[in-house]
């Protein structure tokens, strides 16, 4: 009723208003999603938030043209510029930059005649260059971008004309919203658009994301109600409905909207009607669909927004080094201007050479030393770092080259390199400190390993599965070398078809399927009579790992159980068992079901595997089995499609001589029992012979090898049948049911049909699923019990979930009631017992309703389903009226493998100084226990757990952990003084206490609260790890972004946000901004020239060697040391991630290292100036004469410099030093040569040719670079012999033999293991399990001076990240994959 | 969640898994370059290893330190300062700008013999010709020859590019303050009767300057030439009758050449003349008493400036400078020093620049 309204005020406000569609890209949030309170104020704003889409028809072009009409088409620009507004654009651009506007204004300064220091042409060259040089740079990004534009645009799809009255092939570009577009399989869908008709009978159409969400698993995508029931394909010119929907957005899991039939009749839309932009078809012949959103409106377009712009540390410490440098110019000038007054008031008369202004004037001393200040600005401007962020820009580019052309991040199956999006943060991966890892999928394989279950209180621990799996692990240890060759066999399987390899690229993260692993798990398999050959097709969609349980041998007998002469209504036996067996058979069949898993036949994967004759009623299938029951009770084996498939099977007895009888034992168990025997008794049984050879036409179909006789239990060929699922959970579970013979055999919307081994195949009608999210933790199906005809709830979820919506039992109820409560003590503890063990822990419950109890939610729900505005609400809810006294009938445990190598790289990470978070959904157990697995915590950490309900006690808790933890560290006093601020706690190390934190959800939502943020961060930086558990997505965001901004750390976020991954030298921009500061000197040479030109601003260089000295000969070589440093090899690194510190702590650039080589460029100035002045004092010399050994000396100094920082030298950095010198002489002599009056008034002329001739000259260059560089010279050899940084020490791994260097590195660590191990030893008495023994004040003492090595920083440093250590290629990879958002 | 989208991978619909495998891959290729594996030399300092260094430098430099040395005082020169400013001083009657023109001896005696050529100087101090604007003050097309720069000095020039409404040639700061006093020099034997000294121009700076840069816009008659034009201000004649010889006028004057070079620090000396060996038998100028006779021109005193004239012989290294002599001894000792002290450091400290060794 409400929408009635809303429609009708909107169409009122569009005749009005026209259309605001000013208001549309603003994304939802959540205020208006939960704003149902406000829904009144609300309405009249969310009208205009609609859309109206009108197919783009000849009928409807008045209509079109109204509403349509001003929507985007389908072009996309992503390009800045055109031809144009090149130019204008690109210098606007540029100009926005602070550097640019320093050039723009010392060239204009250069214009004003009274301050005018050089010519004014030359001055503007450098500006000119640094313009010319972005803006091709610019314009080549803009030409790349612009060509994969036109390729888009011009990629064809198949669009509906309203001329030619059919589809014709159109360019993407000319998609308008409103158009019919029919896409085939493995088409890229050109536009969002609302899917009308798909070739597949049930509606439905598979889409693979992973362009957009990097998801590889397949989602299912709905035809809108309504039109899945036509058979023909929809046809465009009598499509007269019309769509309703939001405005575009960028929330691709979100899509709200209605179609509108001319007859008034209104049916939802929903996300699952959506097609986005980008997925590609799959899985599914033809789809037709009209569009809603086109271009640049589309969903997947919004949410390219493109690189974020993220400033690093380094760019943030370089600006304020650089605002230094301008008070230091600013003093300079004032010097200079102050010193030129004074000499002016000296020397004022002297018109000698005071030269006065051209009109004779003189002016004041204090007017000319206003204009001096001026002038030496212009003079000194290079002492500013401008060229800096140009220098630093290209240094960046070189190592990100560097990073994507490393091997090591080249994944060979997916032909895919590390890929950098955001320039700037490269360097900071050298200094990050935080870690944020979801657990899930980057820690673990997420590959979900069937591992334990629990029915009706018992638990079954599939021991044999435990060891197959132990097995597979050796067997992947036994032969590394062969699992490359098959794996890599495996995708070449996989290549001839796109959906395959994706899956094998998923697949890949523990890509260790073996041929052997393969055959003994077949052994295992086979002599268990339920496990089936691993065929090479379905490892392609999900390993051999997931797919083969072993089935635990005490709950087969059970499944044996289900056999007809349990159910012989003659044979008494007691309840409980025969209980139990329902919960059994409950349990598996919701395994199987309660999900939405697509199966596929992998001979012809994504042809799904279809029952022609299953029509839809749901007794069908049990008519088939009443059928089969009087053919076989007549002639055992008459069926031969029967035949070959019960013959074989060993352990089931033959079941359908007993069916009838299993029903009729079934009676006094479940009501269901009349109607069964109603049907039993229809006349509809005479039906049963059509549907009989049907089944059989169904075999004789060699292309689908799904009969139900295959599927039979003891067939191998059941295991052709493939399972997509949207989680490896849900795929696990149904392998697993599988295993126990309860194979999941088809899909459809309308049913799922179930081939339960002894029961023999059943069809489930479906009448509803309401799909897993985050929010309610749980996912159920609604389903009508074949067997019993009734409405069945299965709902599976996240235990603690489950458990609380269970029905509660009177205590003095009926015996099951009893015993349904002993069932869910026993659960809990079972389920307690799987999360110690690292399980992940879900929980199966089912709920049966009655005809008119389902009814009644049906159309609460329909209501919810349609309704546009606050339907997530009315979903929610509708979902809690439905899933609420639930029966448990059990729990399952499943092991989410970790990842190759994660423990080892959680160490060395651990080691590098990283503090490590593992944000997890997981409960407290599973996350504790996967933590110590991955070594996230050590058995010896001490543990604090916060768990707390209350906000108050979560501050209590967390003020005595603190307490606690400061007490600790007090016992080792020298550590307080440490411990200053509340931003630079004392790293654990230093106290050699290791603690972790635990928090849940609940309490981290308190902890998060702003009052208690600073406690909480406070006591996280004491604690190495930090596990949070049981949190949402949105608190995980949110504890990176507190942990972010206010430790004002570098974190890295595995899982969103940074996304690349690689070896990087932090201070590699350090030893380029040294390079830039020995500018400087040269700087200060014409700053200390001043003082003897009576501050006049003369230089005594030739501009055009200042500007070559700035452009060419010293700024190439900082920049290819910025990109080719490297201090010490990968592999030493690898061995001693400790070293990964001090470029956390960013120590190659620390402030008092500005300042300290901001002194020594003093100094090196004081001597370059000073050497050549003593020398030539008093001499004949002139001007450009004495300027040309300054130059040459000041040339040495700076490459000299770069070469004693640098750590390593190649040919690279010889040719290019050597290069720069011998272009600098080379121009000196040319430009000496050739010009006569180039450059009044200097006057290059003969000069260095002269010098070349004088000894003087060499001797002066040699002295002068040689004092010059003295003193750092010492001081690092001072420091390399009496205070080594471990990087130096590292350094001399690089050299020696691999085995002395096994032997120095088990040296290194010798001293730390050392204590550790009498520590360890000390502390075993105390506490034997050593889970947690807590480090006596001896020990920690010990653990300190161990450490104490490590934490010993040198103060120079270029360090590559430890990071490419902490994590294998294949992580690496997958952390660049991942990182999507 | 997943904001991945991006154009590129639109393109490429997907994984890529082109049948059949093309060639093309995007492995990076396995080089030693792009690996960043290129064979390098990494410097480790530390006092063992760069103790040579320290050695040599010091064994070469105190060396080359010693014999710059030597070098430098084996030269022999001496200074008159010539200003005036003290009342005694003969030339101190010239202050005066009524005395015109001004002449005043200075005797003055050399205690040894000056052996080779010996070079005359005159010298000034405080005088500031880097300023810059005094500097720029000049037109190089000019002095080039260019023949409409004669007539249109240059901008730059102001305020002495043109008197009179006649382009000054040459024009500018410089040239207007040319320094012009006259010096002669007179051995004064036993018999008090002097003795002129011959003092020489053009040889030694025909091959320092280039005639080329300054060649005179004239052919035979220079005043021909630079008709038109009129002298500096403070010039006394015009620039074609600088000298008596002929050659030695207008731009490629040597005196005025030599002026132009504009000095690089306020205390400079300028090449006046040179006096030439005669033979290898008898000094250049032996020692005893001489006599310096001055033209007094060029004023200074009104800016503390200082003029003197300066003899000299000259060596490999040009002047007397005792500076980079000491400078190399100075540094090499240090360096020396240095080794020694690092030779001690690496003794005592070898064990722990060895990671391997470390314990704790």
């Amino acid at each position: 009723m409400a929408e009635a309204l809303q429609w009708a005020r909107y169409h009122w406000r569009r005749l009005i208003g026209g259309a605001t569609r000013d208001e549309d890209s603003r994304p939802y949030n959540y205020s208006s999603l939960l704003g149902c309170g406000r829904k009144s104020s609300q309405t009249p704003k969310l009208a205009g938030r609609h859309r109206i889409v009108v197919p783009y028809l000849q009928p409807f072009k008045d209509e079109y043209e109204k509403f349509s009409g001003a929507y985007v088409n389908n072009r996309i620009r992503t390009t800045k510029y055109t031809l144009l507004n090149f130019v204008p654009r690109n210098l606007f651009e540029q100009f926005h930059r602070a550097a640019n506007l320093y050039f723009l204004f010392l060239v204009v300064l250069n214009w004003v005649p009274l301050v005018e220091a050089f010519q004014k042409e030359i001055t503007m060259l450098p500006l000119v260059v640094v313009l010319t040089v972005i803006a091709i740079k610019d314009g080549l990004e803009d030409y790349r971008k612009y060509k994969i534009d036109k390729q888009i645009n011009n990629l064809i799809t198949k669009v509906y004309s309203r001329k030619e009255k059919k589809y014709i092939d159109r360019c993407w570009k000319d998609v308008t919203v409103g158009d019919f577009i029919r896409l085939s399989c493995n088409e890229v869908i050109p536009a969002d658009m609302v899917l009308l008709f798909s070739t597949d009978p049930d509606g439905i159409c598979h889409i693979e994301t992973s362009g957009l969400d990097g998801e590889s698993n397949l989602k299912q995508r709905q035809v809108v109600r309504g039109y899945a029931e036509q058979d023909s394909e929809v046809d465009p010119e009598k499509f007269s409905t019309r769509i309703e929907c939001e405005n575009p957005n960028n929330d691709l899991s979100r899509f709200r909207g209605f179609l509108e039939h001319s007859n008034k009749e209104r049916v939802g839309l929903s996300k699952e009607n959506l097609l986005l932009r980008g997925c590609t078809i799959r899985n599914t012949e033809a789809v037709v669909g009209i569009v809603v959103y086109a271009g640049h409106e589309t969903k997947a377009m919004l949410n390219n927004s493109g690189p974020r712009y993220k400033r690093s540390k380094l760019e943030r410490r370089a600006n304020t080094d650089v605002l230094w440098c301008v008070m230091l110019l600013v003093i300079m000038c004032l010097t200079g201007s102050v010193g030129h007054g004074i000499w002016l008031s000296r020397y004022e008369k002297m018109h000698f050479f005071n030269n006065p202004e051209p009109d004779r004037r003189i002016i004041s001393p204090l007017l000319a030393g206003f204009y001096m200040f001026w002038t030496m600005i212009i003079l000194l401007q290079v002492l500013i770092p401008i060229s800096l962020y140009v220098s630093i820009e290209i240094v960046k580019l070189g190592q990100i080259y560097f990073i994507q052309s490393d091997v090591d991040f080249y994944n060979e199956k997916t032909d895919s390199t590390v890929q950098c999006r955001a320039l700037n943060i490269a360097e900071d991966l050298g200094q990050i400190q935080y870690l944020f890892s979801d657990k899930t999928g980057t820690l673990t394989e997420n590959k979900m390993v069937f591992r334990r279950c629990s029915v009706a209180g018992f638990d079954y621990c599939h021991e044999e599965n435990a060891k197959r799996l132990e097995s597979y692990q050796e067997a992947v240890s036994e032969d590394e070398d062969f699992t490359d060759t098959l794996s890599g066999s495996l995708s070449n399987m996989a290549k001839p078809r796109a959906p395959s390899c994706r899956i094998v690229r998923n697949g890949l993260l523990g890509n260790k399927p073996s041929n052997r692993l393969a055959g003994s798990s077949f052994t295992l398999g086979s002599r268990e009579g339920a496990s089936e050959v691993p065929h090479s097709r379905q490892a392609a969609f999900s390993s051999p790992i997931e797919t083969d349980v072993v089935p635990d041998t005490r709950l087969s007998d059970k499944f044996s159980q289900i056999t007809p002469r349990l159910f012989m209504p003659l044979d008494e036996t007691i309840q409980n068992p025969l209980l139990e067996t329902l919960y059994i058979i409950d349990f598996f069949i919701a395994l199987a079901i309660c999900n939405t898993v697509v199966v596929s036949a992998p001979n012809q994967p994504r042809q799904k595997i279809r029952h022609p004759s299953l029509g839809g009623l749901p007794i069908k299938s049990l008519e088939e089995i009443k059928s089969l029951f009087q053919r076989l009770s007549v002639r055992r084996s008459s069926s031969p499609s029967l035949n070959s498939g019960k013959e074989p099977s060993s352990g089931v007895p033959n079941a359908f001589v007993s069916r009838l009888p299993l029903f009729s034992r079934m009676k006094p168990a479940s009501p269901v029992e009349e109607e069964i025997s109603q049907v039993c008794e229809s006349p509809q049984c005479s039906s049963s012979s059509a549907c009989c050879t049907e089944t059989e036409k169904q075999h004789s179909d060699a292309g689908l090898l799904n009969g139900k006789a295959e599927s039979l239990p003891g067939q191998p060929m059941a295991c052709n049948l493939c399972y997509e699922a949207e989680s490896p959970d849900e795929a696990a579970l149904v392998y697993a049911a599988r295993a126990y013979q309860c194979t999941l055999q088809s899909r459809t919307p309308e049913q799922v049909m179930v081939d339960f081994g002894a029961l023999g195949p059943l069809t489930f009608q479906l009448l509803h699923i309401l799909p897993f999210d985050s929010v309610r933790k749980r996912m159920s199906v609604v389903v009508r019990h074949p067997l019993s005809n009734q409405v069945v709830v299965y709902t599976k979820g996240a235990d603690s979930v489950i458990m609380e919506l269970l029905s509660v039992a009177s205590p003095d109820g009926a015996s099951p009631e009893k015993q349904q409560m002993i069932i869910r003590e026993k659960t809990q503890k079972h389920l307690d017992d799987y999360a110690k063990q690292g399980l992940r822990t879900l929980c199966i419950a089912k709920k049966v309703m009655s005809d008119t109890e389902y009814a009644e939610w049906l159309r609460n729900h329909f209501l919810a389903e349609t309704s546009i505005d606050n339907r997530e609400e009315l979903l929610l809810e509708s979902a809690m009226r439905l899933e609420n006294k639930l029966t448990l009938l059990g729990a399952t445990g499943i092991e989410d493998r970790l990842q190759e190598g994660v423990p080892e790289s959680i160490e060395a990470l651990h080691k590098a100084g990283i503090k490590i978070w593992m944000l997890t959904g997981d409960k407290q157990e599973t996350a504790v226990n996967i933590a110590y697995a991955c070594k996230l915590l050590e058995p010896d950490d001490k543990l604090f757990i916060l768990n707390t309900q209350s906000k108050d006690a979560c501050g209590m808790l967390m003020s005595t952990i603190l307490k606690e933890l400061q007490k600790k560290t007090q016992a080792l006093p020298e550590q307080v003084s440490l411990s200053v601020d509340l931003h630079q706690p004392p790293v654990p190390q230093d106290s050699g206490l290791r603690a972790g934190l635990i928090i849940t959800g609940k309490t981290l939502e308190f902890a998060l609260h702003e009052s208690l943020q600073k406690q909480f961060l406070e006591l996280t930086s004491w604690c190495q790890a930090v596990v949070c558990c049981r949190a949402t997505p949105l608190q995980k965001s949110e504890v990176v972004k507190l942990v972010r901004s206010h430790l004002q750390v570098m974190t890295l976020a595995i899982g969103d946000g940074a996304n690349d991954v690689s070896m990087i030298q932090v201070a590699d921009i350090g030893i380029g901004v040294s390079g830039q500061e020995g500018m400087q000197a040269y700087v200060n040479l014409l700053f200390w020239y001043q003082f003897f030109c009576g501050f006049s601003g003369t230089s005594m260089t030739d501009y055009w060697v200042l500007i070559f000295f700035n452009l060419l000969f010293t700024s190439a070589p900082p920049v290819i040391y910025g990109v080719l440093e490297k201090d010490v090899s990968a592999e030493t690194l690898m061995q001693l991630p400790e070293l990964y510190k001090s470029g956390q702590k960013s120590e190659a650039y620390l402030p008092h290292t500005f300042w300290i080589t901001l002194l020594d460029a003093f100094y090196q100035s004081l001597v370059c100036f000073f050497v050549p002045y003593f020398t030539y004092q008093g001499s004949d010399i002139d001007i450009f004469a004495f300027g040309n050994p300054l130059n040459t000396a000041a040339l040495f100094i700076i490459l000299l410099h770069l070469v004693i920082e640098s750590k390593s030298l190649t040919w690279i950095h010889m040719l290019v030093i050597t290069g720069s010198i011998l272009s600098y002489f080379l121009f000196a002599i040319v430009f000496g040569a050739m010009c006569v009056t180039c450059n009044p008034p200097s006057n290059p002329y003969w000069i260095m040719q002269e010098h070349m001739l004088d000894p003087v000259f060499y001797l002066v260059c040699i002295l002068t670079t040689c004092i010059a560089l003295l003193p750092r010279f010492v001081y690092r050899v001072l420091q390399g012999s009496l205070f080594p940084s471990p990087i130096l020490r590292a350094k001399h791994f690089d050299r020696l033999t691999p085995e002395e260097r096994t032997e120095a590195l088990k040296k290194w660590r010798g001293a730390g293991k050392m204590n550790q191990e009498t520590s360890n030893y000390a502390n075993q008495s105390a506490d034997k399990s050593g889970r947690k023994p807590m480090p006596g004040p001896s020990a920690v003492f010990a653990m300190k001076s161990a450490t104490s090595c490590a934490i010993e920083q040198g103060n120079l440093s270029l360090c590559e990240t430890a990071l490419d250590h902490g994590y294998s290629e294949t992580q690496a990879f997958e952390m660049a994959g991942r990182c999507k958002d | 969640m997943a904001m991945n989208y991006n154009a590129k991978d639109e393109v490429d619909g997907g994984p890529p898994c082109a049948p059949g495998g093309t060639a093309k891959t995007r492995r990076p290729d396995n080089t030693a370059f792009k690996q960043q594996r290129l064979p390098a030399w990494q410097p480790i300092l530390t006092a063992g290893t760069v103790l040579p260094i320290f050695f040599i430098i010091g064994l070469i430099f105190i060396p080359i330190g010693i014999g710059i040395f030597v070098t430098s005082n084996n030269i022999r020169e001496i200074e008159i300062d010539y200003t005036g400013t003290e009342p005694s001083s003969p030339c101190n009657k010239c202050l005066s700008p009524d005395v015109t023109p001004c002449i005043c001896t200075i005797n003055f005696t050399l205690e040894k013999s000056f052996e080779g050529n010996v070079f005359m100087y005159y010298g000034l101090s405080n005088f500031y010709q880097n300023h810059r604007r005094y500097v720029k003050s000049r037109d190089d097309s000019q002095l080039n020859g260019d023949s409409s720069a004669l007539l249109n000095p240059s901008k730059e020039c102001e305020p002495y590019r043109r008197n009179e409404d006649k382009p000054i040639a040459p024009c500018g700061a410089i040239a207007n303050s040319m320094f012009n006093d006259t010096l002669e020099l007179f051995l004064i034997g036993n018999d008090s009767y002097p003795v002129p000294i011959t003092l020489k121009r053009k040889v030694l700076l025909g091959g320092q300057i280039k005639c080329e840069i300054q060649k005179s816009p004239g052919g035979d008659n220079l005043e021909e030439r630079f008709k038109g034009t009129t002298k500096p201000v403070n010039w006394l004649n015009p620039v074609y009758v600088l000298d008596s010889d002929p050659d030695n006028n207008g731009f490629i004057n040597e005196d005025f050449i030599v002026w132009m070079r504009t000095a690089a620090l306020p205390t400079f000396r300028k090449l006046y003349r040179l006096i030439e060996r005669k033979s290898d038998l008898h000094p250049t100028l032996p020692a005893g008493r001489y006599s310096l006779n001055i033209t007094y021109n060029y004023p200074v005193h009104y800016f503390d400036g200082r003029k003197r004239m300066i003899l000299s012989t000259i060596s490999w290294m040009g002047g007397k400078n005792p500076f980079l002599g000491i400078a190399y001894i100075a540094v090499g000792s240090i360096s020396f020093l240095l080794g020694v002290v690092l030779l001690v450091i690496n003794h005592k400290y070898r064990n722990s620049s060895n990671t391997a060794d470390i314990t704790i």
